[in-house]
C-alpha cells in the first residue's frame, strides 16, 4: 500500500494533476541556416566549401549547417591568433584583458535564456540544467578569471611567468558552452590567444559565443572558433605554431594527443574520462544519498566525465538502498529537453546511443540484472532510459569501461577497506563520492581515494574557484581556481 | 545522535532513524519547487489544496461568533461558486469546540481542537490528558497536541514518547495529530527523530508547527517529515498523515507542498485523510487563483471574504 | 700479512631496500679516467625494472601516509648520512673525472639541496593548497598529493647533484621512485642508494637500477604502474618518439632543465585533490 508510486510514472498524474508540458519558448533563439568559421574576428566560409549538419537529438531534425574547417582554415586561424598575440594581446595590460572578460561575462548573463535554449536544442540536455547550471557557471567562469587577469603575479609569487602564445583547445559535446568557458577564460586571462574547436555535434553555442566575442570588440584573432570533427582537431594538434594544447574528451583521443605533444615537447593539459565510484556507507543520510546518486549518474543523461557511474553500497543496506533508488528513478521524467519539468533529456547522438546500448547488452551477457523504469520514451530522437545494473562484478566490462550514459552499475562492499580497494581499482581517477555521517571516515576515504575531485555528502558540484581535473588516466592539469591558471603560463625565457 | 535506533520501553519496538543532510535536503526541496503544472490541471490542484486545508483560529480573543464565521467559510469557501469544495477541518481551542461542532453540523468539515497545554505542552501529563479528554467529549474529531520538546531536547525521549502514548489513549476515537514544533528542534536530524518518535508512539498525523513561533513550516522541513513517514510506513506498514502549518500563504506554496508530498509519498497521501495544510490566509489566495482561472482576468482581495 | 689488498665494493642494484645483483647476471664495467677498471656494475634487466616498480608501488601508500614531519625527519637524516660520507663521495667523483675542488663543491651543494627539499615536507601543501570560496554552502579545499610511482632517468652530469636534485623533490611529498642510471653516474647513484639504505628511508621508497638507459627507457615509459617519469636526464640525442608510449597510461612526463632549488620540481610530482563537503546542521 505504501509507495503506490512505484509503478506508472508520476504519482500526481495518476491523481489527475499533470505537470505542465512547460515548454521553454524557442522564439528568442534565431538559428541561422548556415554558420561560418570565426576567424580573425569574422565569420568566414571554409576554404573547402565543406560543411556538416547539426541536429536536435531529441527530434533528429536538422537545426543548421556548419562550415567544416580544413587544415588550411585551421592554419588561417592559428596565424590570426599568432598575429593577434603579437599585435594586441601580449602588449595589453592585464587590467584591460580583464575588462574584455567582464564584458563577455555580462553579455552571457544578459543573453542567458537564449543560450540555454540553444544549448538544449543542439545538445539534448534538459532546459532545467542548461538554464540553472551551464549558463550561470559559464558566466561565473568569465567573471572569476577576469579578476585574475591583472593579479597573476599574486597567484605564483617568486616566478617570472608569461603566456604561451597561441593555445589550441578542443572541447567535448557534453557541456558545449561551459567547456568553452572553462577553456577560454583562463587562457585569455593569462594573456594567450586561442583557436578553439567545439564538438561536431554541438557547435552552435560556441558560435553564438563568437557573436558575443565580436560584440564586445575583443581584438580580432584573439579568439578563433573553428568547427569540424576529428580531422579539424588533428590539424590544431599538429599545427607547428600552436604553443600549448588543452583537450577535454575521451581518454582514447587524449592519449593520441599526448603522443603528439610528447614528440614535440609541447605543453599539454588533458581532462579525460572517468568511472567514478560513489560510495554509500550504512550510516549515510540515505534520502540525500539517493538524491546524490541520482544526480551523480543521471545529470546530463550521464554524459559527464565525472559521473558517479559505479555505485558501491555497503552490503548491510544494499537491498534497502537499491529499492529506494529504483522507486526514486520511477519519478524521473524523461522526455522533451525543452520541458522545464524534464529531468532526463535526449542522448547526444546516434553514435553515443549505440555505444550505451552495446555496453549495457555486454553487461547483461556478463550476468548483470537490469532495472529500467516504466517510463515511455519519445518515438523520434535518441533516447535511453535511466538504467541500473545490479549483480555487477569488478571484472565486468560495465564496471570498468566508461559508458557515458544514464547507466549506473551497482556493487557492494563490507568494510571501508574493501570500498576503497574497489573504488581505486580503475585506471581512471577523475572523481569520487562518499556518503557517511562519520566525519573521520570522510577524511579517511577522501585522503585515500585516487581521484582529483572528491564529493563528500554531495555530488557533481562545480565552481570556477574550485580546481577540477583527474589523476591517472583521467588526465592532468586542473581547470578552475588558482591552480587552473598554471596551465596557461610558462616560465619566462623559454624554460618550460 | 546522527544515526540511531530509537527503542521504547512500552512497545519494545526499535525504529531506525536515518540521518539527514541539510544542504542536500534543501536542494531537493528547491528542485521540487521548480515543477510547473499544466493549466488544465490547476483547478484540480487548487481544489485539492482546499480539500486538504485546516482553517485555523487560535487566539485568546476567539469568540463563538468568530468561530461560527470561520466554520461558515470552511463549509463554503466561495459563496459565489458551489463547485469550490469545503475545507478539511477547522482548528480551534477546546473552549470553542462545541460552537464549531454546532456550526459544522451536517457538513464534511471536521472539528480539530488543540489540547494539552498548547502551545508549550508544559503542564502535568494528567492535566494535559484531561484537557484532551475534555475536548474529545465536547465533540472534537481531531486533537492537535504538542511534542514535549522540553523532554525531547533534554534527552528524555522516553518521557516524550510515553506522553504521546498517554495522549493517544485519552483521544479515544479522535485522531491524534502531534505537533513537533520543528522551528524549535534545531536541525533536520532532530525533526526526523521527533517524527519517528511521534509515529512510533501512535500519532495519526505529524504536524510541523503551532503557528505560535516565527519559525514554522517550510518545504524542506515537510520533505524531511515526509521521508520519515515513508520510512515508518516501510518499517511498520502504518501510514501516518502529515500536516504542514504556518507560513503557507500562497496558492503556489500550497502547490509546492502537494508536489513534495506526491513525489515523496505517492498518491495515497494526496487526500485530506493523509495530508493537511494548516493556514489562515492561504484560502483566499487559492480562491483568487480559482477566480482567475474562471474569468481569465486577475481578481482582487475585495472579491473574496475576509473570513 | 692481511690488509694490503683492498676489498673492492660490488656495485649492485638497490631494490626494495636490498642490494641484489641483476637477475640477468649481467654487468657492465666502469673505468676511471686512466682507463683502469673501477667496478663491474650490475646491469639491470626489464625484470629488475619490474621488481623495482613492484617495490615502489608497495612502499608508496605507507610512505605517503607517514606524517609530513616524519618524512622531513627521515630526509634530514639522509643529509646527515651524506655529510658523514662526504670524503667517500669526493673520492668517488674524483675517480670518475671530477676535479677535487668541483667534487667537494658538488657534495656540499648536494647536501644543501637535500636539506632544502627536506624542509619542504611540511610546508609545500600550505603554499600549493587552497581553500576555495565556492558559491554555495560547501567547504571546498584543494590539497596536493603525491602522484605515485615516479620513474627517473638520472642525469649523467653532474652525477651526484643531478640525481639528488631530482630525487629529493620527488620523494619528499610521498612519491616512491625507480631511478635508472647509466655509465659513470651509476657509481654515484648506487652509493647514494647505500646512504638511503642506512638512513631510515623505508625499503622500496627509492629503487636504483644501473644499466643501459636506452634498454630500460622503453620499459619505464611503457609500464602501466608508473604514474610519472622525469626524463630530464635523458641524453639530448634521444628520439622523443621513444617517450610517446608514456601516453599509454597518461603518464605525467616531466622534462625541465632546472639546476637550482625549485618548488616547481616538487610540484611536478603532485596531483591536486579537491574535496567538497556541505556546510549544514
Amino acid at each position: 500500500m505504501v509507495n503506490s508510486n512505484s509503478k506508472g510514472g508520476s504519482s500526481l498524474e495518476d491523481f489527475g494533476i499533470e505537470y505542465a508540458s512547460a515548454i521553454e519558448s524557442t522564439s528568442l533563439v534565431n538559428i541561422k541556416d548556415k554558420y561560418g568559421l570565426f576567424i580573425d574576428g569574422n565569420f568566414v566560409d571554409s576554404s573547402s566549401g565543406k560543411s556538416f549538419k547539426t541536429l536536435d537529438p531529441s527530434t533528429e531534425k536538422p537545426l543548421s549547417v556548419v562550415a567544416e574547417a580544413s587544415s588550411d582554415d585551421v592554419d588561417r586561424a592559428v596565424r590570426a591568433a599568432g598575429v593577434a598575440y603579437e599585435k594586441y594581446w601580449k602588449k595589453m595590460p592585464g587590467a584591460d584583458r580583464a575588462r574584455y572578460l567582464f564584458r563577455i561575462a555580462r553579455h552571457l548573463q544578459e543573453r542567458a535564456r537564449e543560450f540555454a535554449v540553444l544549448e538544449t536544442l543542439d545538445g539534448g540536455k534538459p532546459i532545467k540544467e542548461s538554464r540553472d547550471v551551464d549558463l550561470p557557471l559559464a558566466a561565473a567562469h568569465f567573471f572569476y578569471h577576469a579578476g585574475w587577469a591583472d593579479k597573476l603575479e599574486y597567484a605564483f609569487p617568486q616566478r617570472q611567468l608569461e603566456p604561451h602564445g597561441v593555445v589550441g583547445q578542443i572541447i567535448p559535446w557534453n557541456f558545449p558552452l561551459l567547456m568553452a568557458a572553462w577553456k577560454l577564460a583562463p587562457a585569455l586571462a593569462c594573456g594567450n590567444t586561442v583557436v578553439l574547436k567545439p564538438a561536431e555535434t554541438t557547435p552552435l553555442t560556441a558560435l553564438l559565443l563568437a557573436e558575443i566575442i565580436r560584440d564586445v570588440d575583443l581584438p580580432p584573432g584573439v579568439v578563433n572558433i573553428v568547427t569540424g570533427a576529428g580531422e579539424t582537431g588533428s590539424a590544431i594538434v599538429e599545427h607547428p605554431e600552436v604553443n600549448k594544447l588543452a583537450f577535454t574528451g575521451s581518454t582514447e583521443v587524449g592519449k593520441l594527443i599526448q603522443r603528439s605533444a610528447i614528440r614535440r615537447n609541447l605543453p599539454l593539459t588533458l581532462e579525460l574520462g572517468g568511472k567514478a565510484p560513489h560510495v554509500i556507507f550504512e550510516d549515510a543520510a540515505l534520502d540525500q544519498a539517493i538524491e546524490g546518486v541520482i544526480n551523480g549518474i543521471f545529470f546530463n543523461q550521464g554524459h559527464v566525465c565525472c559521473a558517479g557511474s559505479r555505485l558501491l553500497v555497503q552490503e548491510s543496506i544494499a537491498d534497502n538502498f537499491i529499492d529506494r533508488l529504483q522507486k526514486r528513478i520511477e519519478l524521473l521524467r524523461v522526455g522533451n529537453p525543452l520541458d522545464k519539468n524534464t529531468d532526463i533529456g535526449a542522448i547526444n547522438s546516434q553514435a553515443q546511443l549505440e555505444r550505451i546500448d552495446q555496453l549495457v547488452k555486454a553487461g547483461i551477457e556478463e550476468g548483470a540484472e537490469v532495472f529500467k523504469p516504466s517510463c515511455s520514451l519519445p518515438e523520434n530522437g535518441y533516447w535511453y532510459p535511466p538504467t541500473v545494473l545490479t549483480g555487477v562484478q569488478q571484472s565486468h566490462r560495465v564496471a570498468r569501461e566508461e559508458i557515458f550514459g544514464p547507466v549506473l552499475v551497482v556493487q557492494t562492499f563490507r568494510t571501508p577497506e574493501e570500498a576503497l580497494e574497489k573504488a581505486n581499482n580503475t585506471p581512471y581517477g577523475l572523481s569520487a563520492g562518499i556518503w557517511t555521517e562519520k566525519g573521520s571516515l570522510i577524511h579517511w576515504m577522501a585522503e585515500r581515494l585516487r581521484a582529483g575531485v572528491i564529493w563528500a555528502n554531495t555530488f557533481n558540484k562545480f565552481d570556477p574557484t574550485s580546481p577540477f581535473g583527474g589523476y591517472k588516466e583521467s588526465g592532468f592539469g586542473r581547470e578552475g581556481g588558482m591552480h587552473g591558471l598554471a596551465a596557461y603560463l610558462k616560465n619566462s625565457g623559454g624554460r618550460s | 545522535m546522527s544515526t540511531s535506533n530509537i527503542t521504547f520501553r512500552k512497545t519494545g519496538s526499535s525504529i531506525k532513524v536515518t540521518p539527514v543532510d541539510e544542504v542536500s535536503l534543501e536542494a531537493r526541496a528547491a528542485s521540487l519547487a521548480t515543477r510547473s503544472i499544466k493549466t488544465d490541471s490547476k483547478r484540480a490542484a487548487l481544489h485539492l489544496a482546499i480539500r486538504c486545508m485546516d482553517l485555523t483560529t487560535l487566539e485568546g480573543a476567539d469568540t463563538p461568533e468568530k468561530v461560527a464565521s470561520l466554520c461558515q467559510k470552511a463549509k463554503r469557501p466561495d459563496p459565489s461558486n458551489h463547485d469550490v469544495p469545503s475545507v478539511a477541518a477547522v482548528c480551534i481551542y477546546p473552549e470553542m469546540v462545541h460552537h464549531a461542532v454546532e456550526a459544522t453540523e451536517g457538513s464534511s468539515v471536521k472539528v480539530a481542537s488543540v489540547a494539552g497545554a498548547f502551545p508549550s505542552g508544559l503542564s502535568t501529563i494528567e492535566a494535559r490528558t484531561a484537557d484532551i479528554a475534555d475536548a474529545v467529549k465536547r465533540g472534537a474529531d481531531e486533537i492537535d497536541i504538542v511534542l514535549n520538546r522540553s523532554a525531547f531536547l533534554a534527552g528524555d525521549e522516553q518521557r516524550a514518547f510515553e506522553e504521546i502514548v498517554a495522549s493517544k489513549d485519552a483521544c479515544g476515537k479522535a485522531h491524534l495529530k502531534v505537533i513537533l514544533e520543528v522551528g524549535e528542534l534545531g536541525s533536520y536530524d532532530k525533526i526526523r527523530q521527533a517524527s519517528m518518535l511521534a509515529m512510533t508512539a501512535g500519532a495519526d498525523f505529524i504536524k510541523t508547527s503551532t503557528g505560535k513561533i516565527s519559525q514554522a513550516s517550510s518545504l524542506p522541513r515537510v520533505l524531511c517529515m515526509a521521508e520519515a513517514v515513508r520510512d515508518f510506513a516501510q518499517q511498520t506498514d502504518i501510514s501516518v498523515g502529515i500536516k504542514a502549518a504556518g507560513g503557507i500563504r500562497t496558492a503556489k506554496q500550497a502547490w509546492h507542498y502537494l508536489v513534495v508530498i506526491g513525489e515523496t509519498l505517492g498518491t495515497e497521501w494526496l487526500s485530506p485523510e493523509m495530508f493537511r495544510i494548516g493556514a489562515s490566509s492561504l484560502l483566499n489566495d487559492v480562491l483568487l487563483q480559482l477566480k482567475r482561472l474562471d474569468s481569465g482576468s486577475y481578481s482582487g482581495p475585495d472579491y473574496v471574504t475576509v473570513d | 700479512m692481511t690488509g694490503k689488498i683492498p676489498i673492492a665494493k660490488t656495485y649492485k642494484l638497490f631494490i626494495d631496500g636490498a642490494f641484489p645483483r641483476s637477475e640477468s647476471g649481467r654487468t657492465f664495467s666502469v673505468n676511471d679516467t686512466e682507463g683502469e677498471l673501477i667496478a663491474n656494475v650490475s646491469q639491470a634487466s626489464r625484470k629488475d625494472f619490474r621488481e623495482a616498480v613492484r617495490a615502489a608501488r608497495a612502499a608508496q601508500l605507507p610512505w605517503a601516509s607517514r606524517t609530513a614531519y616524519n618524512r622531513g625527519q627521515i630526509l634530514y637524516r639522509v643529509a646527515e648520512m651524506l655529510e658523514s660520507r662526504k670524503t667517500e663521495f669526493v673520492e668517488l667523483l674524483k675517480s670518475i673525472g671530477v676535479n677535487s675542488r668541483s667534487a667537494t663543491r658538488e657534495i656540499e651543494d648536494s647536501i644543501q639541496r637535500w636539506v632544502w627539499y627536506a624542509g619542504w615536507s611540511d610546508k609545500y601543501s600550505q603554499i600549493l593548497g587552497s581553500v576555495n570560496p565556492v558559491s554555495g554552502p560547501y567547504f571546498n579545499f584543494t590539497v596536493p598529493e603525491p602522484t605515485g610511482v615516479v620513474g627517473i632517468i638520472a642525469p649523467t652530469e653532474p652525477s651526484m647533484l643531478g640525481l639528488i636534485s631530482r630525487l629529493a623533490p620527488a620523494i619528499v611529498s610521498g612519491n616512491t621512485v625507480v631511478v635508472v642510471s647509466e655509465g659513470h653516474s651509476s657509481l654515484t647513484s648506487v652509493t647514494i642508494g647505500e646512504v638511503l639504505a642506512t638512513s631510515d628511508v623505508p625499503a622500496g621508497v627509492v629503487n636504483i637500477l644501473t644499466g643501459d638507459q636506452t634498454d630500460l627507457l622503453p620499459w619505464m615509459v611503457g609500464h602501466l604502474d608508473v604514474n610519472a617519469i622525469d626524463i630530464s636526464g635523458i641524453s639530448q640525442e634521444t628520439d622523443l618518439t621513444l617517450i610517446e608510449e608514456a601516453a599509454s597510461n597518461v603518464k605525467r612526463v616531466v622534462s625541465r632543465q632546472v639546476n637550482e632549488e625549485s618548488l616547481e620540481l616538487l610540484s611536478d610530482f603532485l596531483e591536486m585533490k579537491t574535496v567538497w563537503h556541505p556546510i549544514g546542521r
